[in-house]
């Protein structure tokens, strides 16, 4: 599904990426833990096309294609999904215009016609429900006024309705309280399927008691410092992010 | 200052005088008297003078424009009046300043309501109009307001009973069909107490150069609730100065829409005086494109105590235009408690595009609470990135965003058919890559 090799990456002048190794493949869920200032948002910036990074070395090959050549609205419709840390407040734009707008490029982007409007309605009902979300949403602006969990649960929505190939989950549990994390939780582990990926980039052990990963690798400084099974977040929980870096340095 | 040119429109008042209505009511002509008098001092408003800083009207002096002395209507296009007059509303059309009865609709208007031609107001009611006109608008104000006054040709006269709520809006359609004509109007607008309406003043054009000069004076008595919506739509070549002057009484409601569309050059003045514990919100939207110059100038005098004002303005400027938004809130020494919030946002699209923006606050009370905002930006990067991961290409999220912005005021209109025709009119001015009419 995606393969990382060596990826060095900086903004301006300032090297935070260092050399990075990641294999993921389809049906896996891979956790990047670490300490603040790691370099774990870069990683899913620069995965997902984000502007002002610039890769000085390595490669992302994304089924086998050169991911970091594509822009940002291709690696989507390629089937590419960054859930936020902060969701984006887009007054004006609602909800079910870019639900629409985004699942009829991702159809254009494949050669399908665009989605009948009844079947998308149907379709994005079931997965509000889904989601224990108010249909009033649907209608609201994007993002606009919603609370830290509506806006988490809103990103899982449109995750659930373009179902990407690759999701990247940029710190999804932080700020959510624990009734959020559940849903958003059940609305991930119901996305699971032999022909999807996850990377969960967090700095909380407490996400993964709810999604289980298959692999947890901890960044630090730049790199990945140790990899290992569900357990080493359990371990990473216990002792802290310290005894990595230290066994690193 | 320009005296020169206002002696040449003076040189010909003469002429026209005898043709303009109301010549035989003596207070009537002392008014247009005094107001040529005082238009033949000061020509054309000048950016000297701090309410015009940002706006040259040299381009209007250079030109004499001709006011018309009888209507001629025939040369209205049906088919391009029908992209204006809204069904489902009563539609009085004014063609170059001069009311038609032929292209107008007023079938099944309650009885009570008035809906005459000034020309019509002041032959049979003139004792009524004596009582409301120039007692709003200010000719000693700017010379555009004294322009108007000396010129005016016709106009309109609405009067709403008290207690009345009217069910459908009244349209005020004004149309300029003549090249290097100028359509002067002076409209009056009364909802009496407890009277509910909506009316919406509709200024078009052919694609000529043409000057309108229009001047409305609305009186909202006490406990009305009257909202007025201005869709300035003027052809690209035309001049546009058009001055809303609104007199609200105690607990009166009032809510305006300006949308300022058209023009190569226009200002708009929405003037509003507060009483005890009545209401106003103004919103605008301005979108300039090409070289349009377009002013907005507000005013909100807060003159008693517990008023409320609301104000957001809005504009989009691409290409080369110039968009100006004045706006000034003045608190008088008795109006304790007063609520008052204004807000001005600019969106550029071009490097040469340009916003000037001016809010002031005077207040002389103190005990009240006021605010003021003031943005002038460009597309924001992260909302593009946003919507580019939601498969979105760079280019229609721009529009998209663009949109939106603009969307916000289009989303207040209460009135479908007015709606539909704005957002059109909207969409129309700017890239529609990937805007999706049949989503919104």
């Amino acid at each position: 599904m995606l393969s990382i090799k060596n990826l060095h990456v900086s903004v301006g002048d300032k090297p935070i990426l260092k050399g990075i190794n990641l294999e993921i493949k389809a049906g896996e869920i891979h956790a990047i833990m670490g300490p603040n200032g790691s370099g774990k948002s870069t990683l899913s910036h620069v995965l997902s096309g984000k502007g002002g990074y610039t890769v000085t070395g390595g490669s992302a090959t994304y089924q086998g294609k050169d991911l970091l050549e594509m822009a940002p609205e291709i690696r989507a419709r390629e089937g590419v999904f960054l859930a936020f840390q902060y969701p984006v407040e887009i007054p004006g734009v609602s909800n079910i215009y870019l639900l629409k707008a985004a699942l009829n490029s991702i159809r254009k982007h494949n050669g399908q016609p665009e989605v009948d409007a009844m079947d998308f309605l149907t379709l994005v009902k079931e997965k509000v429900r889904l989601l224990e979300m108010d249909e009033k949403f649907l209608y609201r602006a994007v993002n606009e006024g919603f609370s830290g969990g509506e806006k988490k649960r809103n990103e899982i929505l449109q995750m659930a309705i373009l179902e990407p190939k690759l999701c990247i989950m940029d710190e999804t549990d932080s700020g959510l309280d624990i009734d959020a994390l559940k849903i958003v939780s059940e609305g991930v582990n119901s996305l699971r399927s032999p022909e999807r990926s996850f990377v969960m980039v967090t700095h909380y052990q407490r996400l993964l008691d709810y999604i289980k990963p298959d692999f947890v690798h901890v960044l630090a400084h730049g790199q990945i410092v140790k990899s290992g099974g569900a357990e080493l977040a359990l371990e990473l929980e216990e002792k802290g992010y310290s005894w990595v870096e230290e066994a690193a340095a | 200052m320009n005296t020169a040119t206002a002696s040449r429109y003076t040189a010909e008042y003469q002429t026209i005088a005898p043709a303009l209505p109301g010549q035989t009511l003596p207070w009537l002509q002392a008014l247009r008297y005094e107001a040529l008098e005082k238009f033949s001092e000061q020509g054309f408003p000048s950016p000297r003078e701090e309410e015009w800083r940002y706006t040259n009207i040299s381009g209007i002096e250079k030109k004499l424009f001709s006011p018309l002395i009888s209507l001629t209507a025939s040369d209205v296009d049906a088919e391009w009046l029908k992209s204006y007059q809204l069904e489902d509303a009563w539609s009085v059309v004014l063609v170059n300043g001069h009311f038609s009865a032929e292209l107008s609709v007023l079938d099944d208007l309650p009885e009570t309501v008035s809906v005459l031609s000034m020309a019509d107001a002041l032959a049979k009611q003139p004792d009524n109009v004596e009582k409301y006109l120039g007692r709003a608008a200010n000719q000693s104000e700017h010379s555009f307001i004294a322009f108007n006054t000396a010129w005016f040709t016709d106009g309109l006269f609405v009067h709403i009973p008290a207690k009345l709520v009217l069910d459908k809006p009244i349209q005020l359609l004004h149309i300029v069909t003549g090249a290097d004509a100028m359509a002067t109007t002076r409209n009056i607008i009364i909802a009496d107490e407890m009277a509910e309406a909506n009316l919406i003043e509709t200024f078009v054009g052919t694609d000529n150069a043409y000057l309108t000069a229009a001047v409305t004076e609305v009186f909202v008595e006490q406990n009305a609730n009257l909202t007025l919506y201005k869709m300035q739509s003027e052809s690209e070549k035309a001049y546009h100065f058009g001055g809303s002057y609104i007199k609200q009484a105690r607990d009166a409601r009032f809510t305006h829409h300006n949308f300022a569309f058209g023009g190569l050059l226009a200002r708009s003045d929405i003037h509003v005086d507060l009483d005890q514990a009545s209401e106003c919100e103004l919103n605008g939207l301005y979108l300039g494109v090409k070289r349009q110059h377009i002013d907005n100038h507000t005013r909100i005098n807060h003159l008693k105590p517990h008023a409320i004002s609301r104000e957001l303005y809005k504009g989009v400027l691409d290409d080369r235009a110039r968009g100006v938004f004045q706006g000034r809130v003045i608190v008088a020494i008795d109006a304790q408690k007063t609520d008052s919030q204004m807000n001005n946002r600019n969106l550029l699209l071009s490097d040469d595009a340009e916003a000037d923006t001016k809010p002031q606050l005077e207040i002389y009370a103190d005990d009240v609470k006021c605010g003021h905002g003031v943005t002038v930006g460009q597309l924001d990067e992260k909302s593009i990135f946003y919507l580019q991961s939601r498969c979105v290409d760079e280019e229609t999220a721009r529009n998209m965003l663009t949109f939106a912005f603009a969307n916000e005021m289009v989303d207040k209109i209460k009135i479908k058919g007015l709606h539909d025709r704005v957002l059109e009119q909207v969409l129309a001015r700017f890239p529609q890559q990937g805007v999706n009419k049949e989503w919104l």
